[in-house]
């Protein structure tokens, strides 16, 4: 054993860290979750009380349905738009580190950064996007102050920072397929288009399964676009409240870390639920 | 030409909201709300700036910024390159099962452990200290990932065989064969972490608590809820706390880029 010490040492910052800061936080979650704490006072245990009220609260299944919904509207459009880009840059010659870094640049900038210039495009009243609107002739639309609007504007950003991102990838993936199978399929008279949906697509399973494994677990922990768009309450019809941004409400805005704690399992149920969809998915993507 | 005409429309999308910060950051507030509103650059850029400086603190945060953001990938190159350093060359008992927990590791949801790892922090008396931004950062079961498949290639086996034998430890081993082969890697690495320090948002919202010793971005949150409307100082703050972050991305993004393409495809 003493032999192999350097090789644990190198090692062992890494799973002392993760013990720390990554596994006990998450073993100590679940133990919140059975007391009600306001943060600074005595922890009381109130066993599955907070858990029989999490299922009735119908705060919490708006926030999940919201998430949900805001991942669905943006997840779609992102993964399909990244896969058209990807595909027209790959048949393109010029131009392609600038096409590239152009397409990357937003989801590398601060989301914070990001909201905030949204905020001030989708603005009902003095809105980039509704001075358009006025001026084509139409009536200012409530981007930030409808139900539907909300929902829009935060997977417009979304689709809007992820998108590239997403063709990028996708481009490598192609890059990975021999010229000849494309070059085959357009000779044998096969669209550009059929070419796409009927061999890209299917090729590049592996590659569409990982951007879409990654947009989930991005999605469901939807926060910032939130929080500086439409503020900690959501917004009007709290139709901008997700889980993440409810969680954050609860424990750091109401100082009820308990409650917070068991929207957290909450949280973490579905998380996991999606992620055994998604293994679920790429075992049956891996069988011939 | 068609393709061209796809790719060129996607380009201004990508990049008008940009251009949009900047007409917006040197114009006065009451160009910009007027109608219709002012559509090019104006001459308001110092004015904005200044009122940016009147409202918060910014240098200050923007130091805090760097501290976390450098203090983290220096972490993270040094001992998650180490880590992952053993874990592609060497052999030792349980290394199959302690690299498959690494992975694991990967599946917990970072934000949903914002309120547990609050408390701990408040255990440590880190709470409103840089040092919660910074070490909880070496955490990245992605990195040591990455950087595994990269030395795997990179670093040849009788390269490090030959300096055993020249008498090097473990230790000066990685120091004097590994870390100058995998040089590019920590590139892509560095740039990855900071990049991502930089720009997170929840976890020094919640964990920096004295209004006056944030991050940028924590700082630019409190700016948009205070002054929603007073988009000239707004975007003036939003483009001083975007353009040291795209000055690194532009320096690396050529390799960035193609790095991060090549490990998504391969994992």
């Amino acid at each position: 054993m003493r032999k192999y010490l350097p090789q644990y040492l190198a090692i062992a910052p890494f799973f002392l860290l993760f013990g720390v800061f990554g596994l006990f936080p998450m073993v100590f979650l679940g133990y919140l979750a059975f007391h009600t704490w306001d943060g600074i006072g005595e922890m009381r245990f109130v066993g599955l009380d907070q858990f029989k009220f999490l299922v009735t609260d119908d705060i919490f299944w708006l926030s999940l349905v919201n998430t949900l919904e805001i991942w669905v509207m943006s997840t779609v459009p992102t993964l399909f738009l990244g896969l058209v880009i990807a595909y027209v840059l790959h048949s393109s010659v010029r131009f392609t580190t600038f096409y590239r870094i152009a397409y990357f640049v937003p989801s590398v900038t601060s989301l914070v950064a990001v909201a905030i210039v949204f905020g001030s495009i989708f603005s009902s009243h003095f809105g980039l996007l509704n001075a358009v609107v006025e001026w084509l002739g139409g009536g200012a639309l409530p981007w930030l102050t409808s139900e539907w609007g909300i929902k829009v504007s935060i997977s417009v950003l979304i689709v809007w920072q992820w998108t590239g991102y997403n063709a990028i990838i996708y481009l490598a993936g192609l890059q990975a397929i021999p010229s000849e199978v494309l070059d085959a399929a357009t000779v044998d008279g096969a669209s550009r288009w059929q070419a796409l949906w009927r061999i890209v697509v299917p090729m590049m399973k592996p590659v569409i399964l990982f951007t879409a494994i990654a947009s989930t677990i991005g999605g469901l922990q939807t926060f910032t676009e939130a929080q500086i768009l439409v503020g900690e309450e959501g917004g009007p019809g709290q139709s901008g409240l997700t889980m993440v941004l409810y969680l954050y409400q609860q424990a750091f805005k109401h100082n009820d870390f308990g409650y917070g704690a068991t929207i957290g399992v909450g949280l973490f149920l579905v998380v996991l639920l999606f992620s055994l969809i998604n293994w679920r998915l790429v075992q049956r993507g891996e069988r011939p | 030409m068609k393709r061209h005409v796809v790719l060129v429309l996607g380009v201004l999308v990508s990049l008008f909201p940009f251009y949009w910060m900047v007409v917006m950051a040197t114009n006065a507030t009451e160009n910009i709300l007027k109608f219709p509103p002012a559509l090019t650059p104006g001459g308001e850029l110092l004015v904005n700036v200044g009122k940016v400086f009147e409202e918060i603190d910014f240098f200050g945060s923007m130091l805090n910024t760097v501290l976390a953001a450098v203090g983290a990938t220096v972490l993270v190159l040094a001992f998650d390159s180490l880590a992952a350093f053993t874990f592609a060359k060497f052999r030792f008992p349980g290394r199959n099962a302690l690299f498959v927990l690494l992975l694991g590791t990967m599946m917990i949801p970072p934000q949903l452990s914002a309120i547990p790892q609050f408390v701990v922090m408040a255990q440590f008396g880190w709470v409103g200290s840089l040092k919660a931004l910074i070490v909880p950062a070496v955490i990245n079961a992605f990195g040591i990932f990455w950087m595994r498949q990269y030395i795997s290639g990179a670093v040849h086996d009788e390269l490090l065989e030959a300096s055993r034998l020249d008498g090097c430890g473990f230790f000066r081993q990685f120091w004097h064969v590994g870390l100058p082969v995998v040089r590019p890697a920590l590139a892509f690495l560095g740039i990855f972490t900071f990049i991502s320090v930089w720009n997170d948002y929840l976890w020094p919202l919640v964990v920096l608590v004295d209004p006056d010793q944030v991050t940028l971005q924590v700082a630019l949150g409190q700016l948009n809820r205070t002054h929603d409307t007073d988009y000239g100082m707004l975007m003036a703050g939003t483009v001083l706390a975007v353009i040291p972050l795209l000055i690194v991305f532009l320096i690396g993004a050529r390799n960035f880029i193609a790095d991060l393409a090549k490990g998504a495809v391969r994992g």
